[in-house]
């Protein structure tokens, strides 16, 4: 299973990469493989302001349906649009291409706070 | 936990294996999405030995069949199989199964896993009376499904029981893979076509290695119940437990086909299946699309698509791998249930559309 160093996350199986002022936000590759196959990912939150632990959308896979939960509290500033025809990008590269969200943190720190990859990795096993 | 004789091979495929019914089951070995179109354009092989088989012979088997199924097994000869209903007494659905007719008078039914002791002990009470000879044999069999439409081509290398010539829902015994009397049927719960393979437990490593041998030459892979519960969706056919239960009539189920109130026996069940024919259902089991972003999934309300009022209840559903399309089966109160009816369904906080079509999907 791959669990980036330079990535922080949540218990969630959200990732977080911090890329200047700016949080890229997805699904880990645990979460993807537990999914299986992804057919939808509906995030219909662009450019609203979001506490930690909310809702930002959902994605539905052929067996489950699981909701995406923000990391920390922000503002959504950009959404992967690719997934919308290429939803399976999550499955394929969920750290890369298969990134769902540009969140502007309310609070940088917050970053920090969120699990390391070795808290991760313990906490999937 | 239970596991079939192929769990190891499972294993070394790299299968993600859940319980299912008592068992440890592959659900998927690569991915739903692959399995799904492996079967409907090459072939695909699936674990099935978790399905329960009894025999029923000797004298009174016939009636035996005849008291607890709602088709007419009357009907069959030798080599020739049935779909059937297994009605409880209030005419709602103990199992659905099928029915093989063999040589010398004697029967097998196919139950699903789940429902093994159930269905046992229900045909067991009804033979009271009639004294057929009644042998679960689930425990010591094993079933492989090989399915898709390149299944024939495949499995023919293996015997010389003439597959091609084979109809659907026919079975004949034979040589298989050098296992002398090994039951093969034109019989499947996916609608690409191909054979349901029976054989005793020890015989399981020679048949699995010679199938998965024979297969390379088509592309045969491996396939999950995840992917069997898609491909089973697409073509309509009901799931016991999802779509019919102890409580769903084979009249709302669309199962009126398997339901013979004609045939020359008396059955469980037969006096409800005539009522409520002659008062008319209230509800039916319909197929519909969604066109929005969205999965409809067993127990979500469907509703009137005005006033949100709740007219029925989803029983399966799913994204159509070869449709590329949000499928699901419900339950609908019978006004609702004309093909592009316009419908509701609860997917939590919204409520979205979606359109009843004609059953199958594809």
């Amino acid at each position: 299973m791959n669990i980036p160093a330079n990535l922080r996350y949540t218990a969630d199986h959200e990732w977080a990469l911090q890329d200047g002022e700016y949080l890229v936000i997805g699904i880990t590759d645990f979460a993807q493989g537990e999914l299986g196959d992804i057919v939808y990912v509906s995030i219909p939150n662009l450019d609203k302001q979001l506490s930690a632990n909310d809702s930002f959308g959902e994605v539905e896979a052929v067996k489950a349906v699981s909701e995406l939960f923000m990391p920390v509290s922000g503002t959504i500033v950009a959404v992967n649009e690719l997934l919308e025809q290429s939803p399976d990008l999550v499955n394929s590269d969920p750290y890369g291409e298969g990134w769902m969200i540009r969140v502007k943190p309310d609070n940088p720190a917050d970053f920090e706070a969120l699990l390391d990859a070795a808290a991760y990795k313990e906490l999937v096993g | 936990m239970n596991t079939t004789p192929f769990i190891q091979y499972h294993q070394t495929l790299g299968a993600k294996i859940v319980p299912f019914a008592g068992y440890q089951m592959p659900i998927s070995y690569t991915s739903i999405n692959d399995e799904h179109l492996c079967v409907r354009q090459k072939a695909g092989i699936f674990d099935v030995s978790h399905m329960g088989e009894f025999i029923v012979r000797g004298a009174g088997a016939l009636d035996l069949i005849q008291r607890v199924t709602s088709n007419d097994a009357s009907k069959l000869s030798p080599g020739k199989v049935q779909y059937s209903c297994m009605p409880n007494a209030q005419g709602g659905i103990i199992d659905d199964l099928l029915v093989y007719c063999l040589p010398d008078n004697s029967y097998m039914l196919v139950v699903n896993a789940a429902n093994i002791e159930k269905d046992f002990a229900h045909i067991s009470e009804q033979n009271q009376s009639i004294g057929a000879e009644l042998l679960d044999i689930s425990a010591r069999t094993a079933l492989l499904a090989i399915q898709g439409p390149l299944a024939t081509q495949a499995l023919q290398t293996l015997t010389d029981l003439p597959l091609a010539d084979m109809t659907y829902y026919t079975c004949a015994k034979g040589t298989f893979a050098g296992v002398p009397n090994v039951l093969v049927s034109e019989t499947g719960y996916t609608g690409a076509g191909g054979f349901e393979v029976y054989f005793y437990n020890e015989h399981a490593d020679t048949i699995w290695q010679a199938i998965m041998e024979a297969g390379k030459a088509v592309g045969l892979q491996p396939i999950g119940l995840a992917a069997r519960d898609t491909l089973r969706l697409e073509k309509g056919f009901c799931l016991y437990g999802n779509d019919i239960d102890d409580t769903t009539s084979p009249f709302e189920a669309g199962l009126g086909w398997i339901t013979r109130l004609n045939k020359n026996a008396d059955f469980v069940g037969k006096n409800a299946l005539i009522a409520q024919k002659a008062a008319g259902i209230g509800r039916k089991l319909v197929g519909f699309v969604i066109e929005d972003k969205a999965i409809a999934r067993h127990g979500y309300d469907l509703t009137n698509p005005d006033d949100q009022s709740v007219i029925g209840q989803v029983t399966s559903g799913t994204f159509s791998p070869s449709l590329q399309q949000s499928i699901g089966m419900g339950y609908v109160a019978t006004a609702y249930t004309t093909e592009g009816t316009i419908i509701g369904v609860q997917i939590r906080q919204r409520n979205i559309k979606a359109k009843v079509v004609k059953l199958p999907f594809l």
